[in-house]
C-alpha cells in the first residue's frame, strides 16, 4: 500500500469568542482532536449535521483556519507553519471548491479572468495567449462553451457557475482538492452533473477528494471511505458501502435513517430513529461522549470518560459499546 | 385556443421525428452579456431625477469653464459707473458693489467651490480607502488601534483644526483643500472598512487566498473593486458637503481672500448689501443649492444602480 | 369541494431584461386532508405559484389569467376590480383560511414579541374564550407540536428557541386558525437531516387530525416521498405531471420526471452506482419560447417540442403528463 497523500493527526481547531467587557471569553471547539488520513487517488467523504466541524477541518487543510493543536500532513511533511516557497507550491498542489457558487466567484471579473486568475498568479505559462487557450480547455472539460470566456458570473445559473469554479481549481492541476459542500446549494438535477464531473476528472487527472457534506444520499457515490462528525469529533469512518450497509455507531445509525427516501412504499414503511433533542452547543460540550445526551444506548460511562476510538474490522468507531475493555 | 393551435401546426409524422443535439441549447444563457457599468447605467438612466441632476451638473461644469473665457466682463475689475445694477439684458444677474457683473463672478466662485468639492472629495477617497482598506483587511489589533485614531479624530470639532490648518497655512486653495479633507476622510475610511471586512469572509475571497494570491492582490483586485458601487456613492455625497463646507468657511469669513471668490465668499460679500440689494445674495445661494440637489439626486441614482441587492 | 383550487394561472414578472412567464397555465387542488408535494428546480415557477396564491406577489410581478378558490370562495386577483378590496380580503384570508410556513421561520416570527403573544392571538382571534383559556391552548398546541417543556418556553422569545423548534412554533401556529390550507414552502430545507426527520414526521402526524389541505413545495423528492398523498412536477413554469406518490414515483411518464429519479440517489439502494444526470441547466423563464421547456435537455425531444406545448394526457383520475411522446403519432420507446 501506498502513503497516504494527507494525513491528519489530533487536529484541533478552537475559536475565540472575543469576551466583552462583563463577559468571559469563550472557547468554541470547532474541531477538537480528529485523525485521519487519505490515499492518493481516493474520495474521503466527511459527513455531519451543520457546526460539526466538517467545514472547519476543509479550512484548516487548506490553510484558512490556524490549527490550534495538531499536525496536517501533505505528502509527509507537516503543512501547519510551512512559509515562503514551501507555501507556493502547497497552493498548487492543494485547491478547494466552495460551497455557494454564487459567493465563490468575483462579481467585477469576467469568467475568462476568474478561471485564469490562478495561473496569473503561479505564472504557470509564458503568454497571455497560452493561458486563454487553457482557460478555453478548461471550459470545455466541464462542460461550458469557450465563448462564454468574456461573460460575468451572474449570467450563469448555479450550476454552470460550480463547473466554472472547478474549472477554476484545476488551472493549477492540484494534487488534492477540499470539496466544501459543492453541491448543497445546486438543484436536484445539477446536483450529479457535478457528481459525475469530479469523479471523471478524478479519474483523469488523478485528484484525491476530501468531499464534505450534509447530504448522506449524495456522498455514497462519490466517496470510497466516509467519516462521520459530531460536534468536532469524529464518530465513525469506514469504507462508503459498508458505512451505508451497516452502520456502527448510534449517531450514525440515526443520521443515515433520518435521510428522507425517495420510494414511497419503503418510505412509509420504514421506522425512523428520531433524535431526541438538539445539538448541544461546541461551547459547551458534553463530558466524556458529546453524543451522549442524545444517544438512545447511552450508560453512565459515556459521561464518565471520551469513548476510545476502536477498530471493528476495517472501520473505526470512537463508542463504548464496541470497546472491549 | 385548441382551434388555433391546430391552425397554426399541422401535426404530421416528421414533427414527431427525433430532434437532433444540435438543435438543443441546454447550456443557453437568456440575458445579453453587459459589463457591470454598462449595467450600472441602464439603470442609472431609469431615474429621472438623477438624470436631472447630472445634466445640471455637466451644464454648471462646461459653464463654469468655458463663459469665463469668452466673457467680455472680467471677474476682478467692475465697472465704477454701474454698480449695484439691477438684472438686465447686460448684466444677466445685476452687478455687485464694485460694478462687477455677478453672473461671471458666480462662475467664477463656482470654479472654486466645484474644484474644492470635487477634489476635497478626491482626497478623502484616496486617503478613506488606503485606510480603511488596511484596518478592514489587516484586522485584528492594527484595526483597533486604526479605528480608535478615528474615533479621537471624530471627537474634535472639525471647524477647530480647520480654522487651525488656515491659520497655520494662510488662507488659500490649498489650505482650504487640506482642512476639509482632513475634516472628512473618516467616515470614508469607517465605510471602506467595513465593507473590506464583510467582503474578506465572502467566499470569492477566501477562494483567491487558497489560490495563493498576495493580499495586495486580494485587496484590490478582490475586495476593494467589489466595495466600488457604496464607494462612489458616499464620494458623490462627499462633493456636496464639501462645497457647503467652503461655502460656510467663505460665509464666515475665513476661507479664500479676496478677490479670489468663491460660492460662500460671494454670499459672504452680498450680505452687507442684503437690506438693499438682496438678489445678490439670492445667486450665490441658489447655485449651491441647486448643485447641492443634483449632486444628492445623483448620488441617489448611483446609489439604486450599484447596490447589487436591488437587482 | 377542494379546500383550493387553481385554475389555468398565469403570473408574469416584468423586469428590465422583458417578461418573465413564471407561472403558465397551472392547474392544481387540494382535497381536505391531502398533502399535495409541488417537486420543482429554482425556478420552476414552484414558489411564484403559491406566491400568487397567498397574494404575495413582488411588486413587479402580476397574475395574468386563472382562477384561485379557497374552499369555493373566489380570491383570485382578477376579480377584484380595485387592488385594495383584493389586498384587504386576502390579508383576511392569511392567517384564516390560508396558513403558510416558509423556509425561514424568522419572516413569520415577530422577533420582539414573546412567543406566548405571537401564539395567543391567532387563538383568541379565532374563538370566543378568555384569555387564560387562550393560553392554555397554546400550550396544548405547542405540546403537540413536540416542543418540551411548553409552560417554561411560551414566555421566552423567538431567538431562543433553534431553527427546528422555530419551525415547530410556525406549525403550531397554523393549527392555532385551523385554516383550510397550508401552504409549505420548502419548511425543511433549513433544517439539519435529523431535524428534518422530526419536523416530516410531526407534519405527517399532523395531516390527519387537521381539516385542511396541505400543499408542501420542494425541491427534495425524499421528502416528498415520505409525506405527500399526490405530487404535481413543475418545470418551466409549467406542471409537467401530475399524480399519485406511487404513479410518480413508479410509473413516471414525462421524461423530466424520469430524469429526476434517475439522477437522486437512494440510500437505501446500495446498488444502485451510477447517477444519470439530465444534462444542461433549468431554463430562464425571461422571453421562453412557445415549445416545451425542457425540450433543451430532452434524451427523446422531437421536432414538434421545440415548436408547440403538448396537450395534457389523462392516464388516470389522479395521473396526467404533458408531453408529446404520449401522443399517438410518436414513435414508441426504443425509436
Amino acid at each position: 500500500m501506498s502513503d497516504p497523500i494527507l494525513t491528519i493527526e489530533n487536529l484541533k481547531v478552537h475559536f475565540q469568542i472575543a469576551g466583552g467587557l462583563f463577559t468571559k471569553k469563550q472557547i468554541v471547539k470547532a474541531v477538537d482532536g480528529i485523525s485521519f488520513s487519505i490515499m492518493p487517488k481516493e474520495t474521503f467523504g466527511l459527513v455531519g449535521e451543520s457546526g460539526c466541524g466538517k467545514s472547519t477541518t476543509g479550512r484548516a487543510i487548506v490553510k484558512i483556519n490556524q490549527p490550534t493543536d495538531g499536525k496536517i500532513f501533505f505528502e509527509g511533511r507537516d503543512i501547519t507553519k510551512i512559509k515562503g516557497a514551501e507555501l507556493r507550491q502547497f497552493r498548487k498542489d492543494v485547491q478547494m471548491i466552495f460551497q455557494d457558487p454564487y459567493a465563490s466567484l468575483n462579481p467585477r471579473m469576467t469568467v475568462g479572468e476568474i478561471i485564469r486568475e490562478p495561473m496569473d498568479i503561479h505564472n504557470i505559462f509564458k503568454t497571455k495567449q497560452e493561458r486563454e487557450n487553457r482557460v478555453r480547455e478548461l471550459l470545455e472539460i466541464v462542460g461550458l462553451k469557450p465563448d462564454h470566456i468574456r461573460r460575468y458570473p451572474h449570467e450563469f445559473s448555479g450550476g454552470q457557475r460550480q463547473r466554472i469554479g472547478i474549472a477554476r481549481t484545476l488551472a493549477l492541476n492540484p494534487k488534492f482538492v477540499v470539496c466544501d459542500e459543492p453541491i448543497s446549494a445546486l438543484d436536484v438535477s445539477i446536483q450529479a452533473q457535478v457528481i459525475n464531473l469530479l469523479e471523471d476528472i478524478q479519474e483523469e487527472m488523478g485528484i484525491s477528494y476530501l468531499f464534505i457534506a450534509h447530504d448522506l444520499s449524495m456522498v455514497k457515490h462519490i466517496s470510497d471511505r466516509i467519516g462521520v462528525m459530531y460536534l468536532g469529533n469524529l464518530v465513525e469512518v469506514g469504507e462508503s458501502d459498508d458505512v451505508y450497509r451497516r452502520p456502527l455507531h448510534p449517531y450514525t445509525q440515526a443520521l443515515l435513517s433520518s435521510v428522507p427516501i425517495p420510494d414511497p412504499k419503503t418510505a412509509r414503511e420504514k421506522k425512523r430513529i428520531v433524535l431526541e433533542g438538539e445539538l448541544p452547543s461546541p461551547i459547551d460540550p458534553p463530558s466524556g461522549c458529546v453524543f451522549r445526551t442524545r444517544c438512545p444506548s447511552a450508560t453512565e460511562k459515556c459521561a464518565q470518560s471520551k469513548p476510545p476510538t476502536v477498530k471493528v474490522g476495517n472501520r473505526l468507531v470512537a463508542c463504548f459499546l464496541y470497546d472491549e475493555n | 385556443m385548441e382551434e388555433n393551435k391546430t391552425n397554426e401546426i399541422q401535426l404530421n409524422p416528421e414533427l414527431f421525428e427525433k430532434l437532433d443535439d444540435s438543435e438543443k441549447n441546454a447550456e443557453k444563457i437568456a440575458y445579453e452579456s453587459k459589463t457591470y457599468f454598462a449595467d450600472a447605467w441602464s439603470r442609472f438612466k431609469q431615474n429621472k431625477l438623477a438624470l436631472v441632476g447630472l445634466t445640471f451638473l455637466v451644464i454648471m461644469i462646461l459653464a463654469c469653464i468655458f463663459i469665463p473665457m469668452i466673457s467680455s466682463y472680467s471677474f476682478d475689475e467692475g465697472d465704477k459707473l454701474a454698480k449695484n445694477l439691477a438684472p438686465s439684458m447686460a448684466h444677466f444677474m445685476g452687478t455687485d458693489k464694485f460694478g462687477r457683473d455677478i453672473f461671471i463672478r458666480i462662475l467664477y466662485g463656482g470654479r472654486i467651490s466645484l474644484s474644492v468639492g470635487f477634489i476635497a472629495a478626491f482626497i478623502s477617497l484616496a486617503v478613506g480607502v488606503v485606510y480603511g482598506g488596511i484596518a478592514g483587511y489587516v484586522g485584528g489589533k492594527v484595526d483597533m488601534l486604526m479605528m480608535r485614531f478615528v474615533d479621537m479624530m471624530y471627537s474634535i470639532p472639525d471647524l477647530l483644526y480647520v480654522i487651525m490648518i488656515l491659520v497655520v497655512l494662510g488662507s488659500n486653495l490649498t489650505s482650504l483643500l487640506i482642512g476639509i479633507s482632513v475634516s472628512s476622510w473618516m467616515g470614508m475610511a469607517r465605510q471602506v472598512r467595513a465593507q473590506i471586512m464583510t467582503l474578506k469572509e465572502q467566499e470569492f475571497s477566501l477562494a483567491a487566498y487558497v489560490l495563493g494570491a498576495s493580499r495586495t492582490r486580494i485587496l484590490f483586485k478582490h475586495l476593494l473593486i467589489n466595495s466600488m458601487g457604496p464607494i462612489i456613492v458616499s464620494v458623490t455625497m462627499l462633493v456636496p458637503s464639501a462645497i457647503f463646507y467652503e461655502a460656510v468657511l467663505g460665509y464666515l469669513g475665513i476661507g479664500l481672500a479676496p478677490p479670489q471668490a468663491s460660492w460662500g465668499t460671494l454670499a459672504n460679500d452680498a450680505r452687507r448689501m442684503l437690506s438693499s440689494a438682496p438678489l445678490q445674495t439670492f445667486w450665490p445661494i441658489i447655485a449651491i443649492c441647486l448643485t447641492m440637489l443634483a449632486l444628492n439626486f445623483i448620488g441617489d441614482g448611483l446609489g439604486d444602480a450599484l447596490d447589487p441587492k436591488k437587482k | 369541494m377542494s379546500m383550493l383550487e387553481i385554475k389555468n394561472l398565469s403570473t408574469e414578472f416584468s423586469t428590465e431584461n422583458g417578461t418573465v412567464q413564471a407561472v403558465r397555465d397551472v392547474s392544481l387542488h387540494v382535497e381536505k386532508g391531502e398533502v399535495l408535494g409541488v417537486v420543482g428546480e429554482s425556478g420552476s415557477g414552484k414558489s411564484q405559484t403559491m406566491f400568487s396564491v397567498m397574494g404575495l406577489l413582488a411588486g413587479n410581478g402580476k397574475v395574468v389569467e386563472g382562477e384561485i378558490h379557497i374552499d369555493g370562495k373566489d380570491i383570485s386577483p382578477l376579480s377584484f376590480k380595485k387592488a385594495k378590496e383584493y389586498d384587504a380580503v386576502m390579508s383576511d384570508i392569511r392567517g384564516n383560511d390560508m396558513a403558510m410556513i416558509f423556509q425561514d421561520p424568522m419572516t413569520f416570527l415577530n422577533p420582539v414579541l414573546r412567543i406566548e403573544k405571537q401564539l395567543i392571538e391567532p387563538i383568541l382571534n379565532h374563538n370566543d374564550i378568555s384569555k387564560a383559556e387562550a393560553k392554555e391552548r397554546a400550550i396544548e398546541l405547542m405540546r403537540k407540536v413536540g416542543i418540551p417543556s411548553p409552560e417554561k418556553r411560551i414566555r421566552q422569545y423567538p431567538f431562543q428557541f433553534s431553527g427546528g423548534m422555530r419551525q415547530r412554533i410556525i406549525i403550531a401556529i397554523a393549527l392555532a386558525c385551523n385554516p383550510k390550507v397550508i401552504i409549505a414552502d420548502e419548511p425543511t430545507t433549513a433544517l439539519d437531516v435529523t431535524i428534518q426527520a422530526q419536523v416530516l414526521d410531526l407534519i405527517g402526524n399532523l395531516k390527519d387530525e387537521l381539516d385542511s389541505g396541505i400543499i408542501m413545495i420542494t425541491h427534495d423528492l425524499g421528502v416528498v416521498a415520505s409525506i405527500c398523498d399526490r405530487i404535481a412536477i413543475m418545470y418551466g413554469g409549467k406542471i409537467v405531471e401530475i399524480g399519485t406518490a406511487d404513479e410518480i414515483f413508479y410509473e413516471p411518464k414525462h421524461p423530466y420526471t424520469k430524469g429526476l429519479l434517475d439522477c437522486i440517489s437512494n440510500p437505501e439502494d446500495l446498488d444502485k452506482k451510477e447517477l444519470r444526470p439530465i444534462p444542461g441547466s433549468p431554463p430562464d423563464l425571461l422571453n421562453i419560447g412557445k415549445g416545451c421547456p425542457f425540450t433543451d435537455r430532452c434524451e427523446k425531444a422531437m421536432k414538434i417540442c421545440k415548436l408547440e406545448m403538448p396537450d395534457t394526457k389523462v392516464f388516470s383520475d389522479t395521473h396526467s403528463c404533458a408531453c408529446w411522446l404520449t401522443h399517438p403519432m410518436a414513435k414508441k420507446e426504443g425509436n
